[in-house]
């Protein structure tokens, strides 16, 4: 495999975190270390309660870690504040989860647009025709105006997919993006995500059991017992 | 949320029309007893004792005011010993807008059927007419105020009372006041609305009423109109300082009906505020379940970028949206209502005369109404807000990836 020797876009270092509280209280993670390079898709994989999804979640600055370091670039984000760690969230990084989480009441090129909204780079114009584009990348550039509810289970997948694109993030986190899909629509949706990813540049990394969708990605990283296993 | 929003907007709807109705009737009763009695009247002259001046002479804490204000300490003199003068006086306050003196007697009315005991107002027609509404209170008689102008022996009678001596106008019967017994025609009769009024007054001429009560000089009292009413408490203090007669605001006279008629108000403002208070609580229960139900949608737009902030503001909006829609609907539903109230028939006789529903459109009831449902519609949102914006995301999708 080769070695991608670019800066980061994404860093850990001794991750440290424990869940629950009191005899119930678990070392999900026990001082993890990890670099996520630009343009480049990295697969973990492991047992269910092994601490992936645990470690993704501290990595997209969804919740803070016990101890240890996370350096977005070179913005170390694990001690910054909710409003710096949301920030970070909406300008650089992208989250696919296995449950799509459209909002229902609106079209697919409104969730498109919601990231664009809140980061507010482009005019309204601008989020709608790249919205579209997005859409159009991931095959649905028929269906833009249809509500979620109208979509099969795949399509709200993959729009989705041009939702964590939307904001052209440097870091794309997707958290079993294909356990609620068929073999088909797994293969589309995990094509569509590496394919756009690396064409932005765009470092990707995906929590899965999928063997299949693992063995794709440029680098496989097992965990076992809140650690990586060589 | 639609249950609430209807809530919200019966809620200031009926606020409105009941305050619409219970102030209508006050300002109603105020009007007739302005139109009747004056906003103030002077009467009694008083003058400090030895004990008053020596108070306010040697003790710098006790001002003259607290001491005048303490009837005990003063010695009175009834009536108005030099009504000419003291008119003279009272034109010169900036807000007097006329004065009229009265000489009041007990008198026994004597007509043909029977005998009633009555009250005899001694005036000048002309300058009652500036201190009173007599002239719209005429029912019976045509012509009758220039007959009564014109007829030294003239009366005006209250209409409760003719009734009661079966008299009508062109009638005449026997004023008796001690053993001064005289004849006098009625003019015309006169309705104030306030039955106690309407059952024992009757008005003379002045100087009918000084013969007939044997008083040739002075007053009773003098009936003053001001052109700002609202600031008859503070005149009737001025003018009891300076022209040292006892002076009373209409406010004080009619303490009691204007007591009676505020907690009337604040009454049905408590019971009917309960209505937003209940739409507000249902309101609570809706955005409390919204935010539950909507967790996962919560933890996705936080993972977007959106702050708390902009979570919590989502539910206000909410709220904001169901306030701004409730509140107009509250404002039309309340005008259309107060106005078809006013538009119902009713006869109410006692406290004053009305053949309809009295209202009073005041802007006051919208804003208060409106205050009340800001308060309660935004504490409901706020708290199901604040909950919303605690949230974790990475509990949440943790919780429903796994």
């Amino acid at each position: 495999m080769e070695k991608n020797t670019q800066k980061p876009a994404l860093r850990c270092e001794n991750l440290h975190r424990y869940l629950g509280e009191g005899e119930g209280r678990v070392h999900v993670l026990r001082g993890v270390s990890f670099e996520a390079q630009p343009g480049h898709v990295t697969a973990i994989v492991g047992p269910s309660g092994c601490g992936k999804s645990t470690l993704l979640y501290l990595l997209g600055l969804l919740d803070q870690p016990n101890d240890g370091s996370i350096w977005i670039g070179d913005e170390l984000m694990s001690n910054s504040s909710d409003i710096d760690r949301t920030a970070a969230r909406g300008e650089h990084i992208g989250f696919v989860f296995q449950f799509h989480f459209l909002m229902q009441e609106f079209s697919a090129l409104d969730n498109v647009m919601m990231p664009m909204r809140k980061l507010g780079r482009l005019t309204p114009e601008q989020m709608e025709e790249r919205a579209r584009g997005l859409l159009t990348d991931v095959g649905l550039g028929d269906k833009t105006h249809r509500l979620a509810t109208q979509l099969s289970g795949g399509e709200q997948q993959r729009v989705a997919v041009a939702r964590a694109l939307a904001n052209q993030p440097t870091i794309i986190l997707a958290d079993e993006p294909t356990g609620n899909l068929d073999v088909k629509n797994s293969t589309l949706v995990f094509d569509l995500l590496t394919k756009l990813a690396k064409e932005n540049g765009q470092a990707v990394v995906i929590v899965t059991h999928n063997p299949e969708i693992a063995n794709r990605c440029d680098e496989t990283k097992p965990m076992r017992d809140g650690l990586f296993v060589s | 949320m639609l249950m609430s929003l209807a809530g919200i907007i019966f809620g200031i709807g009926f606020f409105i029309v009941t305050q619409a109705q219970t102030s209508g009737f006050e300002q109603f009763f105020i009007k007739t007893i302005l139109g009747t009695d004056g906003a103030i009247r002077i009467e009694d002259k008083f003058q400090d004792t030895m004990f008053v001046m020596r108070a306010a002479g040697h003790n710098a804490d006790v001002s003259k005011f607290d001491v005048a204000g303490d009837r005990s300490a003063r010695k009175y003199i009834e009536g108005v010993e030099d009504p000419k003068l003291l008119t003279k006086a009272l034109l010169q306050f900036k807000n007097v807008a006329a004065v009229s003196t009265v000489l009041e007697g007990a008198v026994i009315a004597d007509s043909s059927f029977k005998n009633e005991s009555a009250k005899v107002y001694g005036i000048v027609l002309d300058d009652q007419l500036l201190v009173s509404d007599l002239g719209s209170q005429i029912v019976r008689g045509s012509g009758s105020l220039d007959n009564f102008r014109d007829a030294p022996q003239g009366m005006l009678m209250g209409k409760a009372l003719a009734e009661l001596l079966q008299v009508a106008p062109g009638d005449s019967l026997i004023l008796q006041a001690g053993t001064e017994r005289r004849r006098y025609r009625v003019s015309a009769l006169f309705e104030t609305g306030v039955r106690d009024i309407d059952k024992v007054r009757i008005y003379i001429h002045l100087t009918e009423a000084r013969s007939l009560l044997k008083k040739s000089s002075g007053a009773s009292f003098l009936q003053v109109s001001l052109f700002d009413k609202d600031r008859a408490p503070e005149d009737a203090v001025q003018m009891s300082e300076v022209l040292r007669h006892g002076a009373q605001s209409w406010q004080v006279r009619e303490k009691t009906w204007l007591n009676a008629f505020q907690a009337l108000q604040i009454s049905a403002a408590l019971t009917v505020s309960t209505i937003i208070l209940i739409s507000g609580l249902g309101m609570f229960n809706t955005l409390a379940m919204l935010v539950i139900e909507k967790t996962k949608e919560i933890a996705i737009l936080r993972s977007m970028g959106y702050t708390r902030v902009d979570i919590s503001r989502i539910f206000l909006w909410l709220g904001a949206i169901v306030l701004v829609v409730g509140t107009v609907g509250g404002w039309i539903l309340g005008l259309t209502v107060t106005y078809g109230v006013s538009k119902i028939k009713i006869n109410l006789t006692g406290i004053f005369t009305t053949e309809t529903f009295q209202v009073n459109y005041a802007l006051s009831h919208y804003v208060v109404a409106t205050i009340c449902a800001i308060v309660v519609v935004m504490t409901a949102a706020l708290i199901p807000a604040r909950r919303a914006a605690r949230l974790e995301p990475g509990d949440i999708i943790r919780g429903t990836s796994q």
